[in-house]
């Protein structure tokens, strides 16, 4: 149907390319969620007095572009004399992207716990330590994870922007392959069903997750 | 740690501050058409998706699904380069504007099903027993309602909306905040002041539409 | 006049309406009682269209409800129809509530259909809260406003679908007031209610639905007083 001068070997390119999207989407998340819980806990336990310069920062990094951010981070660790390859500057930004997400999903879980259920655990006798694990984590969990799987998969859409810092994922490999060999849109179709088969499966689940666990509600 | 050798030069990228807002105009201005355009294509994405015929609901669901699970750069590059296979050249504004649009449409879409949802079918049992037509009751009756319920994430997508026009830059677009800045850029080499100082005013611009909306929403849902 | 011939409503496999007969005259008041699911709000929304009938006719006036040529929109001009939920529009002023209708199906002017929606509102006691939104009114004003909304329109006929089903007991008077002051006026109506203290005052007729059938229609003396069907004992001695 498509007559094409792509090549085996030009595929495996692109599918390499999709290994580095992978990759730094792996290390963003795996970075962004650690921080991101953590922040998520102490924006949802102390007072927003003590929390705001928090919230401020995490409110910046979620209303500028990314792109912005990606700029900036490289031309300041420059500046800085760190000599960070465009990858780690790549999986720093990202990471701290899916941090800023993450403590939203953290605090909108965490909220949707009841005060009563909590309060029924505390007078059950139960510390704040019993209470955060045995109650409120596996409750928030519930709520969380459908929002956190839809994290996940636009931080791994948005890591895309990172050939701009010149690194090779898989939008940048098939730009590579658009000019030398002129066909943008068969080569850019190829592209989008890579991202279609990473993205849409792990979207169905995360719906499919979303929906089971509020029936049992 | 910090071992600066390096002078930042802040007044003389502040004077680069006039350009840089007419630059923010136009980023305002793309992701306001893109929002008006993606609302009224998602209106008719959400109705077809519940369809019962499949010629309406097939085409409506992939566009949902390629926006939702491609990147929006990805989506932008289609418009700009993809559609050269056909023949058709779209100028950055017009690739940007198309890209961003059908990301928000594809996306508004969702919302709007699920704000379909919420109105109770008595409603246009309602409308339909006074004598109105079927698209008259969901104009007059359905829509304003719809509205109301999808307003919080429809300001939301209006934010990843001028979020996402920062894109344009990738495809030649030199006339929105980031063209700008990056022209600057490539002249003065003041990366760090330039975008430094773009990153103040896309927080401004978010937070600007942010307040707008919520006036917008005290002002039309009164009740 | 409203003519209703062996009329069968089918939801699916479930057999609703079993060959229904009734005519209402004009000037008619007309109510129908009966146990959940006897099929009695469902021939509501079949004589305005709403549903459509598996066989057998509907007439309003000599036109047929279910027959293709017949413009359903049009028609529903004639009848207006009050829900159980009061199925007020959240979104519009009590007055717009009344004029939309007014002013996107007959075209009228803003000035023309406040006017009427005025003197519907006051009619119905709700004259001073024209600028207010219905989540500001209770059941019972919200209910009322609903039968303004459908009056507004000058139907001949009114259908009303257990308007006080949903109601705070304490709200019910007003509503049944409301409608009592219209059968008054000479408006030719049929109430599915609960009822029967109203049931008995104002209808002409009372019809006693049973699981699809009409097992009974006579005058509310006559259905209440000497119940002919064993069911509608049945029925009179358990809502009692």
């Amino acid at each position: 149907m498509f007559d094409t001068a792509m090549t085996w070997n030009d595929l495996m390119f692109m599918l390499r390319g999709a290994g580095v999207t992978l990759w730094i989407t792996a290390i963003a998340v795996a970075g962004g969620t650690m921080l991101g819980v953590v922040f998520g806990v102490i924006r949802s336990s102390l007072s927003p007095w003590v929390t705001w310069p928090l919230a401020f920062v995490l409110d910046i990094l979620r209303s500028v572009p990314l792109l912005i951010q990606l700029v900036l981070v490289n031309s300041f660790q420059a500046i800085a004399g760190w000599g960070w390859s465009p990858f780690t500057t790549s999986c720093v930004v990202l990471a701290l992207y899916t941090a800023a997400l993450v403590t939203e999903v953290v605090r909108g879980a965490v909220l949707a716990v009841p005060e009563t259920t909590r309060r029924a655990a505390r007078s059950l006798g139960m510390t704040w330590a019993q209470d955060q694990t045995q109650i409120v984590f596996p409750m928030a969990l519930r709520v969380g994870l459908p929002s956190w799987i839809n994290v996940t998969l636009g931080v791994m859409k948005d890591s895309a922007l990172v050939l701009w810092l010149g690194i090779i994922e898989l939008l940048r490999a098939s730009q590579i392959l658009v000019t030398r060999l002129q066909e943008p849109m068969f080569i850019l179709m190829v592209a989008g069903a890579i991202y279609f088969v990473i993205s849409f499966p792990i979207a169905r689940l995360g719906e499919r997750l979303e929906k089971r666990w509020r029936e049992n509600d | 740690m910090f071992d600066f050798s390096y002078r930042f030069q802040w007044a003389q990228a502040m004077r680069h501050l006039p350009r840089m807002l007419e630059g923010a105009l136009v980023t305002l201005e793309i992701a306001i058409l893109s929002l008006v355009v993606g609302i009224a294509i998602a209106v008719l994405l959400a109705v077809a998706r519940d369809s019962k015929y499949i010629w309406l609901r097939a085409p409506a669901t992939a566009w949902v699904e390629v926006a939702r699970n491609t990147p929006a750069l990805f989506q932008i590059y289609m418009a700009h380069f993809g559609l050269g296979s056909f023949g058709i050249y779209l100028s950055p504004y017009t690739a940007l504007l198309a890209g961003i649009a059908f990301n928000n449409a594809g996306y508004l879409a969702e919302t709007f099903r699920g704000a379909l949802r919420a109105i109770p079918e008595t409603q246009t049992r309602a409308g339909r027993s006074l004598g109105m037509g079927q698209a008259q009751t969901f104009r007059l009756i359905v829509m304003p309602q719809m509205f109301r319920v999808a307003f919080l994430p429809t300001t939301n997508q209006m934010v990843w909306a001028i979020l996402m026009t920062s894109l344009g830059v990738t495809v030649g677009m030199a006339t929105d905040l980031t063209g700008i800045v990056q022209n600057l850029n490539a002249r003065t080499f003041r990366t760090f002041e330039l975008f430094a100082i773009a990153a103040v005013l896309y927080y401004l611009i978010a937070k600007t539409v942010m307040l707008g909306a919520q006036l917008i929403a005290w002002r039309l849902f009164r009740y | 006049m409203i003519e209703i011939e062996k009329v069968y409503k089918s939801f699916g496999k479930l057999e609703v309406l079993k060959g229904i007969d009734l005519t209402v005259n004009k000037g008619e008041v007309v109510s129908i009682i009966g146990g959940s699911g006897s099929g009695k709000s469902t021939l509501l929304t079949c004589i305005n269209g709403l549903e459509p009938i598996q066989s057998g006719r509907i007439r309003i006036d000599q036109t047929e409800v279910h027959a293709r040529s017949t413009d359903l929109n049009k028609l529903r001009r004639k009848i207006g129809i009050v829900f159980q939920q009061f199925n007020a529009f959240p979104h519009l002023s009590v007055l717009d509530n009344v004029t939309l209708a007014l002013r996107k199906v007959l075209g009228m002017s803003r000035r023309e259909a406040e006017e009427i929606a005025v003197k519907q509102l006051e009619h119905v006691g709700l004259g001073d809260k024209l600028k207010v939104y219905p989540s500001r009114l209770s059941g019972g004003q919200q209910q009322r406003m609903a039968i303004a909304r459908a009056l507004a329109m000058s139907p001949k006929y009114m259908l009303f679908d257990e308007v006080t089903s949903a109601l705070d007991p304490l709200l019910v008077g007003e509503v049944l007031d409301t409608l009592k002051m219209l059968a008054e006026e000479g408006m030719t109506m049929i109430c599915v209610t609960h009822e029967m203290g109203f049931a008995r005052d104002v209808s002409k007729r009372v019809a006693f639905f049973h699981q699809g059938v009409m097992a009974e229609i006579a005058p509310p003396d006559q259905l209440f007083g000497a119940p002919q069907h064993p069911e509608t004992q049945k029925f009179l001695s358990k809502v009692r």
